[in-house]
């Protein structure tokens, strides 16, 4: 069953991957320093499906786009939060990511609780319960029918809405 | 465009609409042209893989470049085949590419006026709002974007609201703009301008802030969550840049929020551990001792802040146990630091120089810190683990603060200097 991962207000993106583990700096296995230093055991412990709730601001900082991209590579699908930092909510749905908004679940959450997310619903159940998530605006969603912006772009040369 | 269609809008607002061809308001999602698209070594291997992806190349060559920065010269092997490739690719495509030594992005953007006023710019590193200095909507985004833009000639933006920040009067001695953009982020918070765009209107004695100062305060709106931070055209810029007559905000233009700074009455600030807005004044943190001081990164690495360093530091001493650092901002910097004789102040003091780039301001490179250690820096972020171990404690200062701090040994001002070396 995936489960939460719980983390509080202005998580940053050099706690999702700390700079001196970019891509860049030590090759294709840069997802395995994902929270390396807030988190050690993520990396190993992520499973695909798993759900990151944040708090407020989340994803503030560099605009470094491989910090969710090792998220997404460890089997990220969608993170709720109460508010999102705007580079770190870009490049969440250029990657496919989705970003939903959701401040009341976000605190009804506990790190390690199972859930199971309809991503197309935007629903989130919990034993017998179930949370409704607000999806992302329409520019957005039409992208992510696609999978992605890059993905929308490359198939008909144009931005959603264009 | 008839400027008679820009009447009652903010700055956002008017470069927007301009671009869009058509008034457009905070809010409205609009796909516009970019000017130049600016990418940075430590992202450029993800933006060359997403245009494959997209199966495209440069649209308009000559309105991208690249900048070897983040980590100049090669820290490893796997940086240095990265840097190849970029020069490779360079060369095969027609863009731009400034190698090793030729300094910040940020900085060399405005020095080689690829940033204008009223122009378009969007860079693959968040600190991209200081071309808003020479009120330029400058913007940073990711790898997939920053591709999107070099492959269309144009980005998605959504129109930001504007929130209004008046900076008034003249800053006391041994202040500077990097205490006033530290009060701002206090009084903002680092969400508080989100979304938004960071308007700052310099009056009664303000506008006398040169070039520098302003790219100090625009590169910081980033750090209370700005997508812009557009300078009002005044002073140094109408001598700099031929300014269009529009590129003004009307009085009727429409802010979602407004605050004041008095510079005046303004005192250092600094920034402290873990994140960049826990702001208070100097005085509250006075006597920390520290293990590294660093001048340098887009946000105050330049010839004025040299100067600030220069003129603590002449005839004195870093304090022993203390490394003091200074990466001047570019190559043109550090020309002009040595031919000022500067240069010569800070090794006189026991200050070491670096290659123009970003330095440690990541954690990457010359000057990582060790666990529990403290650094002084006159760069943007805090954060755990930035520079380095993850419990080192990084303290944002101005370039007067931090020296003041490398040669008591200890966090100081520059007035209080000769009371703590003497204490």
């Amino acid at each position: 069953m995936p489960r939460v991962w719980k983390f509080g207000d202005s998580l940053n993106t050099d706690d999702i991957l700390p700079g001196k583990y970019a891509p860049f700096m030590v090759g294709e296995g840069f997802y395995s320093y994902a929270f390396a230093h807030l988190r050690p055991d993520f990396a190993s412990q992520f499973r695909p499906g798993d759900i990151l709730v944040c708090g407020r601001n989340t994803g503030l900082g560099s605009s470094r786009e491989y910090a969710p991209e090792a998220l997404r590579k460890l089997g990220l699908k969608a993170i709720v939060a109460k508010s999102y930092a705007r580079i770190f909510y870009r490049n969440l749905v250029n990657l496919g990511i989705v970003p939903f908004i959701a401040p009341t679940v976000v605190d009804a959450l506990q790190d390690g609780d199972e859930v199971e997310l309809v991503l197309k619903r935007g629903l989130l159940k919990r034993g017998g319960e179930t949370l409704q998530l607000t999806p992302p605006p329409e520019f957005l969603l039409e992208a992510l029918e696609e999978g992605s912006i890059l993905a929308h772009y490359r198939k008909y040369q144009r931005f959603p809405g264009e | 465009m008839n400027p008679g269609e820009l009447r009652g809008l903010t700055l956002a607002e008017k470069i927007l609409s301009f671009k869009a061809g058509r008034r457009v308001m905070a809010g409205e999602l609009v796909v516009v042209p970019v000017d130049q698209v600016m990418v940075v070594d430590s992202i450029a291997g993800s933006f060359f893989k997403r245009l494959d992806e997209l199966s495209a190349t440069p649209r308009y060559p000559e309105r991208v470049t690249i900048v070897i920065d983040h980590v100049a010269p090669a820290a490893n092997v796997e940086v240095a085949k990265e840097q190849r490739a970029i020069r490779q690719w360079g060369a095969r495509h027609g863009c731009r590419v400034f190698d090793v030594g030729r300094g910040i992005c940020h900085q060399v953007l405005i020095e080689e006026r690829l940033a204008l006023p009223g122009g378009l710019v969007v860079g693959s590193d968040s600190h991209s709002t200081t071309y808003g200095a020479v009120a330029c909507f400058g913007t940073g985004m990711g790898a997939t974007d920053i591709a999107l833009a070099a492959a269309s000639g144009r980005t998605w933006l959504r129109v930001p609201e504007s929130i209004k920040v008046t900076l008034k009067g003249s800053l006391a001695a041994g202040v500077s703009a990097k205490d006033a953009a530290l009060e701002m982020i206090r009084l903002l918070r680092a969400d508080g301008a989100s979304y938004r765009s960071v308007e700052l209107h310099l009056t009664d004695g303000a506008e006398s802030l040169s070039r520098g100062a302003r790219m100090t305060l625009a590169n910081l709106t980033v750090e209370a969550g700005a997508e812009c931070g557009l300078v009002v055209p005044s002073g140094e810029i109408l001598a700099l840049y031929e300014v269009p007559g529009w590129l003004y905000p009307d009085v009727e233009a429409v802010y979602s929020d407004h605050l004041e700074i008095d510079l005046a009455a303004l005192t250092p600030r600094v920034s402290v551990p873990f994140f960049v807005d826990n702001v208070e004044t100097v005085e509250a943190v006075m006597g920390k001792p520290v293990d590294q001081v660093f001048v340098g990164t887009c946000t105050n690495g330049r010839l004025e802040d040299l100067h600030e360093v220069a003129a603590v530091l002449k005839r004195k001493r870093v304090a022993p146990g203390v490394r003091m650092l200074v990466i001047p901002a570019s190559s043109q910097v550090l020309e002009e630091a040595t031919a000022d004789g500067t240069l010569l102040t800070l090794l006189q003091a026991g200050a070491t120089i670096g290659t123009p780039g970003c330095g440690p301001c990541m954690g990457r490179h010359q000057g990582v810190l060790a666990p529990g250690e403290v650094c002084v820096s006159t760069s943007n972020r805090n954060f755990r683990g930035r520079m380095g171990a993850a419990d080192a404690e990084i303290y944002l200062t101005s370039p007067a603060v931090a020296a003041a701090s490398a040669v008591a040994g200890v966090i100081a001002t520059p007035e209080r200097l000769e009371r703590v070396v003497h204490a």
